[in-house]
């Protein structure tokens, strides 16, 4: 096979889209508009999932990258890369559906709002591990590094959230800012679309994790090669040194 | 107050969002897999 | 580890001495930003703080853009920090001279703050001149500036660590070290604020979420130097 698939993919993938397609079926049409948000409630469904799929993927990179310092295995430095991207990819469609939501909600895309700011903050943090991770330096001490930064990382969000929160006034008010309500079927389309979202970020990370995996080959063949050549090189010269 | 604008930006937003990157990240696994030889495929399936 | 310390310190603020990048270029540049604060703000804008009390808009402002006058400095410390070592595998030089990891990041952090603080000396009353804010607590604003030095300086060390060596490492520093220092901005702005206008009661907790900070980046630097440095 000359792809990324496999059978545990098109098993998570069709789960992944049989459960999106539900989940928009629930959010979009049975669900009903919450009475003080409005319709714009709906866009919870989508936003509190990219929450979810992006901190998954932040707690992976941490994982990884501590279990990689301990035994140097490429398979967890890969996978912490390939989480963080999809992390960092979530954290933007958080951002974005939170900006949307906050138009009818508060009458502006930005507030400075704790938990808008702080995830702001570690959006770019996470953008910096990523340009770590494309560093022109040796495979072995980009990864070190990378991993290092991977776990500090944890240690920041949890930093500038809570100041970024004490700055702002504990009183502040809970998560949304204004008074929710959500009934039964509400709480089953969140569920659903937690799911669903889920499934989806799984997909894509091991779809994302084999494209790394393969980089990675493409990589070490290309280092091989130039290093017999080099070598192949090295003793011709060598060899004429001798003759002459 | 009307807000389907809203819901179906963001809906909108992060649907083709998705899809791009997963059509980037397939596409890309097909190219380099052609590259790489059967001795150094790991964990792809 | 301290006597290695010690002597990275020495060798950087000797080095400093004999180039003066510091009081040469870094300085006229902190100078420099904080004219321009003043020309972004006009100095006839007011903000109204509380009831019937009125106050220039720069002068109400000045703790922020103190902090971030020396937040940009200290990038250019930082760099300027690891810049010296990356010329002819200096770095590797270091290790395989035997110095403990941990030794060398505190050295570096420490030489690092040593110049931040004579910065801000001559900064701070710059500001106080050009901004013009009120004095309430001389110990506090003391305080602040130790502990926030501190926090930069040892946050902003690992992540000049982890960038250098690097081609794109003048841009990789700005990206890696400023999110990761935004929480002592805030911090050593709220007591900042405390201690220029007062009430000062919780200006002391913002102070010692600096205090919190700094302790917590000079472990992670002891524990993460000796991995950053490894190279190969």
């Amino acid at each position: 096979m000359t792809s990324t698939s496999s059978k545990a993919t098109y098993v998570v993938g069709w789960a992944a889209i049989v459960g999106l397609a539900l989940s928009l079926l629930f959010a979009l049409v049975l669900s009903p508009p919450e009475v003080n948000m409005g319709d714009s409630v709906r866009l919870l469904y989508v936003h509190l999932p990219t929450i979810a799929v992006s901190y998954l993927g932040y707690g992976i990179t941490f994982l990884g990258s501590v279990i990689y310092l301990r035994n140097q295995s490429p398979f967890w430095d890969l996978l912490a890369g390939a989480a963080a991207e999809i992390g960092v990819l979530f954290t933007a469609f958080v951002l974005v559906t939170g900006a949307i939501w906050g138009k009818p909600t508060w009458g502006t895309y930005w507030e400075w709002d704790p938990r808008l700011t702080a995830t702001t903050v570690m959006f770019i943090m996470y953008l910096g591990y990523l340009a770590i991770r494309r560093m022109d330096l040796p495979q072995e001490v980009r990864s070190r590094r990378a991993a290092v930064v991977g776990i500090i990382a944890i240690a920041n969000l949890i930093i500038v959230r809570y100041s970024v929160q004490w700055w702002r006034g504990l009183h502040q008010g809970q998560t949304l800012g204004v008074d929710t309500q959500l009934d039964g079927l509400m709480l089953f389309s969140l569920f659903l679309s937690v799911v669903a979202f889920l499934l989806l970020g799984a997909w894509l990370l091991i779809h994302r994790f084999r494209v790394a995996w393969l980089e990675r080959q493409v990589e070490d063949m290309r280092l091989a090669r130039a290093l017999s050549e080099r070598r192949g090189e090295a003793g011709g010269a060598a060899l004429g040194g001798v003759v002459s | 107050m009307n807000h389907w604008a809203f819901v179906a930006a963001g809906y909108l937003i992060v649907f083709v969002g998705i899809a791009a990157y997963a059509a980037w990240v397939l596409t890309r696994g097909r190219a380099l897999s052609g590259e790489v030889p059967e001795e150094r495929r790991r964990f792809l399936d | 580890m301290f006597r290695d310390a010690w002597l990275m310190a020495s060798k950087d603020l000797r080095i400093e001495r004999a180039t003066r990048v510091g009081t040469g270029q870094i300085l006229p540049f902190g100078g420099l930003v904080l004219i321009l604060f003043g020309l972004a703000i006009s100095p006839v804008y007011q903000v109204t703080v509380a009831v019937g009390v009125r106050r220039p808009m720069l002068a109400q402002a000045a703790p922020g853009l103190f902090w971030i006058t020396v937040l940009l400095a200290a990038l250019l410390a930082l760099g300027r920090s690891f810049a010296v070592e990356s010329t002819d595998g200096n770095l590797d030089a270091l290790k395989m001279a035997g110095l403990d990891p941990a030794g060398i990041f505190l050295g570096k952090s420490a030489a690092v703050a040593a110049q931040l603080l004579a910065l801000q000396l001559v900064l701070g009353i710059g500001a106080f001149i050009l901004y013009g804010p009120p004095l309430a607590d001389p110990v506090l604003l003391l305080t602040v500036v130790i502990l926030a030095t501190l926090g930069i300086t040892a946050a902003g060390t690992v992540y000049a660590a982890v960038a250098s060596g690097l081609r794109v490492r003048d841009t990789m520093v700005p990206l890696l070290v400023l999110p990761v220092v935004a929480p002592v901005l805030l911090a050593a702005t709220k007591a900042t604020e405390a201690a220029l206008f007062g009430p000062l009661d919780n200006g002391w907790s913002w102070a010692m979420l600096l205090g919190v900070f700094a302790l917590l980046y000079a472990g992670v630097g002891m524990l993460a130097f000796g991995p950053i440095m490894e190279e190969s």
